[in-house]
């Protein structure tokens, strides 16, 4: 039983990895071909590099994934901090809802629906609605959000209310408590959320393939068009630095979660108890 | 606290307009996108012209269902495996199934499509031990794996998470009743797991049925999918048909989630947060 | 010496109300919580507001605290009307129940949080904290996480934090309730002794009644959302105003009885002498007998007759429950007595002591379902159970 399960887990992840593994090989293929590893070279990555559209392509999702990130962060955060205050269950029900409706609808519904947004506020003369950067921008910020709200609100949750009446005990503001316990507090949840809309915005393509224009390519959509008659190994090099990219960012952010949760559990235990002796 | 601070009262604020603005008011337009012709008159034309689209909903609605029903008979052992290794072990191989789900869709596509095709290393290597050039990519079959291999991961994690919260004294109790292995799966583990897999179930159909790059890459063209057909209707500026199909998709994805969330008692048991 | 100084004390205390609540109500969602409170609480004082859980002690502390507002009545600090000032400009600190320690900031960033939000100089600050450290038993801990302490250490991170800040009143909100028995009679001293050296009012909330017996100069007695007595620790153990004060704090056999006359009571059908007076002739009554007052005595000696049904061995003492005319009584003796042995009691008129009916008249039953266990359950908090758990751990790291 136990060996079978182990090369049934085995079998799964050899299938879930080759074609990436693949690609990520044959991107060092000298020879462009896909059947046979001649030599080892970087030869495809140096022709990316020589390649002006990838770069600015490159140079686009970046922008788009901090800016877009750091909007969803503080709407979010704010979000988070309000939702938690809220005291009728069903306000509190109706905005996660409202929340959740990026989350829950295919991309694809998402992507058009606010390219009908933007298409019908282009045709009101009094809204000169370019599609490009603030289009990108606005549907990036508007799927970021939810996410950076899931990763805030918990720790929000999780917080000791007693903390925050501590500080306002202590002679702090609202304002000043927000900023002294709260926020230092929640900080864990705030940097997991920004790394994670940041790799959402990085890796998009469905929602940014209606909202886009030709002008404004991000790194996707350049995969996109490259890809859509016939191969290109440097679009080859290019996957495989995206791939080692999301490597790196999936690792950062788990070590911001691992970090956090050591501290949140020192936290959670605290709660039931105050939340049991509330009505002493 | 019965006042409330001025943080405490506008914190939402941005968060409400934002969400009025850009996630309510694009989706009454799919609405009025619907039902409106080119020039902004009302009229039912989209929609009762969606009826030349229905074998694309069905061949849709199928691909999607073989799709999920794969990705839960490959899925359920793997996440059960999983759930029995040492935690340490758990918690790389959770990464390694998460990993994937981070890689653009594009790029994992793309890769699938690249080792599958003609000219392709399955091939290849095909004919190195004297077997003839398979033509895969361009079948039903590529298109369902497509959507197997992309979305697998989606129906393994809320699976995985709801066996992670089995307390083991659950096996323990089953086993002191007189369940075997076997038994223990399919009385105590099953019924237990059921938020996870409904949830997997709809991580899984959600994309598979509005999917249009997998169909394309590994289609080769030759099958249509909604996702397909909305596609190229918003590209070729036909707002008011690809709004109908949107709308006539979304409603039919709501309604299955609806129904498949009746099943689940508990609806926060498997969810899947990233 | 010492005692002049107590009396000067005491005198002082009674110059200023440094505290005043009057007529306070509040609801949760049309459940009432409190209603009408009244109560004085003076300068200097150790008060300890004492209730079951639900009771409204918590509720009564935190509208001090500023955090919750009456929905009618007026809070007074020094007779200025504090209704409307929000926590954060009340002369007053708490420490809260489990703490409440900021979990991003050491040792000395948590003692020093009010100090650096009231703006005071860093070299003050040092000072300020090193000397409150010094006084809670804190010293060299400075540099230390919250979360690295023991509950014992982390209690004293709390008061330390409160008391830096020089309140005019400190709250304390069962801040001993998550500690195991030792380490709690310990603190207590320890935070008698710093109300003694401060001199600062504290305001004390609990449902441990020994622990108000033994820390208070007033225990104020809660129930339902009202007050049921104020009084001395003595005055409350000694003179229950109603059934529930007598049944809440220590053992109590109550009675229904009648008042024949001033200093004639009858109950269990016989007729005591008792030291009670101005009650109505033949008014209806409630009667307490602590365990303890209780003599036993040859049956044919006994001014009541009874079977002993249940012996626990007690240590100090043995508790026996005795069936005298269908009512149990418990009695603590020294000397034992052999189970299903017919005894006599004898109470001397001091030991009766005699109290109107209220609504809690014949809700206290005698001692028929008497256990152990079952006693516990009903003094201690629901959570009693969850925080010994926890208190190992606790206790561990100490």
């Amino acid at each position: 039983m136990k060996v079978l399960s182990k090369i049934y887990m085995v079998i799964v992840f050899a299938l879930l990895y080759a074609p990436i593994i693949v690609l990520v090989l044959f991107s060092f293929n000298e020879k462009g071909s896909l059947n046979q590893f001649t030599s080892f070279s970087f030869y495809w990555y140096k022709e990316l590099f020589r390649d002006a559209t990838a770069l600015t392509a490159l140079k686009n999702s970046l922008y788009l994934a901090v800016a877009s990130s750091v909007l969803a962060t503080v709407i979010g955060t704010l979000a988070a901090f309000g939702i938690n205050r809220l005291r009728s269950k069903y306000i509190k029900t109706a905005v996660r809802s409202v929340t959740n409706i990026p989350m829950m609808n295919p991309d694809i519904v998402t992507g058009v629906s606010m390219m009908l947004l933007f298409v019908f506020a282009a045709s009101m003369p009094f809204l000169p609605i370019k599609f490009g950067f603030v289009t990108m921008l606005i549907a990036h910020t508007t799927f970021n959000i939810p996410y950076v709200i899931l990763s805030v609100l918990p720790r929000f949750a999780q917080m000791d209310k007693h903390l925050t009446e501590a500080a306002l005990d202590l002679g702090c503001t609202p304002a000043g408590s927000f900023f002294r316990v709260e926020l230092p507090f929640v900080l864990p949840g705030i940097v997991s959320g920004l790394m994670l809309g940041f790799t959402l915005s990085l890796d998009d393509f469905v929602i940014s393939h209606f909202v886009s224009s030709p002008d404004f390519q991000t790194l996707p959509l350049y995969v996109y068009t490259q890809t859509a008659h016939k191969v290109k190994f440097s679009m080859y090099a290019l996957c495989a630095l995206m791939v080692f990219a999301i490597l790196v960012l999936m690792l950062l952010v788990n070590f911001a979660d691992s970090f956090s949760v050591g501290k949140a559990k020192v936290k959670r235990k605290n709660k039931t108890k105050t939340e049991v002796k509330e009505n002493g | 606290m019965n006042k409330r601070s001025f943080l405490e009262r506008f914190a939402l604020v941005p968060h409400a307009v934002w969400s009025i603005l850009f996630i309510v008011a694009p989706l009454i337009f799919i609405i009025y996108f619907a039902f409106t012709d080119r020039n902004g008159n009302f009229t039912f034309a989209n929609v009762t012209s969606l009826s030349n689209y229905a074998n694309i909903f069905g061949l849709s609605v199928a691909f999607a269902l073989i799709a999920t029903v794969i990705c839960l008979l490959v899925g359920y052992p793997l996440a059960f495996f999983i759930s029995r290794l040492k935690p340490s072990k758990q918690k790389i191989m959770i990464l390694l199934l998460m990993l994937p789900m981070w890689i653009s869709l594009l790029i994992r596509t793309y890769s699938l499509m690249t080792l599958l095709d003609n000219g392709g290393l399955l091939n290849s290597l095909l004919n190195a031990v004297g077997f003839r050039n398979v033509q895969i990519v361009g079948t039903a079959g590529a298109v369902i794996l497509g959507m197997v291999y992309d979305f697998l991961p989606y129906m393994v994690l809320p699976i995985y998470t709801s066996m992670s919260k089995l307390d083991i004294r659950y096996f323990e109790a089953a086993e002191d009743l007189g369940c075997n292995g076997w038994k223990t799966l399919r009385r105590v583990v099953l019924p237990l797991t059921v938020p996870g897999i409904i949830s997997g179930i709809t991580m899984v159909f959600v994309p598979s049925i509005s999917t249009f790059y997998i169909s394309q890459k590994l289609g080769g063209g030759s099958f249509d999918l909604i996702g397909d057909t909305i596609e190229r209707q918003f590209m070729n500026k036909s707002y008011n048909v690809g709004a109908a199909i949107s709308l006539v998709m979304m409603i039919l994805i709501l309604i299955s989630v609806a129904v498949m969330n009746k099943f689940a008692d508990d609806d926060k048991g498997g969810q899947l947060i990233v | 010496m010492e005692e002049t100084k107590i009396n000067e004390n005491k005198k002082k205390m009674e110059q200023t109300k440094i505290i005043d609540l009057k007529n306070i109500s509040k609801s949760y969602g049309g459940d009432p919580v409190l209603k009408n409170i009244n109560l004085y609480i003076r300068d200097k004082e150790f008060v300890t507001l004492l209730g079951p859980s639900g009771c409204g002690k918590t509720t009564t502390l935190r509208i001090i605290g500023g955090f919750e507002q009456p929905d009618e009545g007026d809070v007074y600090f020094l007779s200025e009307r504090i209704n409307d000032v929000p926590p954060y400009k009340r002369s007053v600190n708490t420490v809260f129940q489990r703490y409440a320690l900021f979990p991003h900031l050491n040792v000395y960033e948590n003692v020093a949080f009010g100090l650096r939000v009231a703006k005071v100089k860093n070299d003050e600050i040092s000072k300020r904290v090193k000397e409150t450290l010094a006084l809670v038993n804190l010293k060299g801990f400075e540099k230390r996480a919250v979360t690295t302490l023991s509950g014992g250490q982390q209690q004293r991170v709390a008061i330390a934090r409160a008391l830096v800040n020089n309140p005019k009143v400190l709250l304390l909100d069962e801040p001993l309730a998550a500690l195991d028995l030792k380490l709690r009679k310990d603190m207590q001293n320890e935070l008698k002794a710093l109300h003694e050296r401060t001199g600062i009012t504290f305001i004390y909330v609990t449902h441990d009644q020994e622990e108000a017996l033994s820390m208070s100069d007033t225990i104020v007695v809660m129930a339902d959302g009202r007050i049921q007595q104020i009084g001395t620790p003595t005055d409350i153990y000694n003179e229950p105003k109603n059934a529930f004060v007598a049944d809440f704090i220590g053992e109590s056999n109550i009675l229904d009885g009648v008042m024949i006359d001033d200093y004639r009571a009858k109950f269990a059908g016989v007729e005591f002498k008792c030291l009670d007076s101005g009650f109505d002739k033949n008014e209806p009554v409630d009667i307490v007998v602590r365990p303890e007052d209780v003599d036993i005595v040859p049956a044919e000696k006994g001014m009541l007759k009874g079977t002993v049904t249940g012996v626990t061995f007690k240590g100090v003492h043995w508790e026996i429950i005795v069936d005298i005319k269908g009512f149990k009584w418990m009695i603590q003796t020294t000397d034992y007595c052999a189970p299903d042995s017919v005894i006599g009691v004898y109470i001397e008129p001091d030991a009766i002591h005699v109290m109107k009916k209220s609504e809690y008249s014949g809700m206290f039953g005698d001692y028929s379902s008497y256990s152990e266990e079952f006693d516990e359950l009903s003094v201690a908090d629901p959570e009693a159970e969850e925080q010994t758990g926890e208190k190992d751990t606790e206790a561990a790291d100490e």
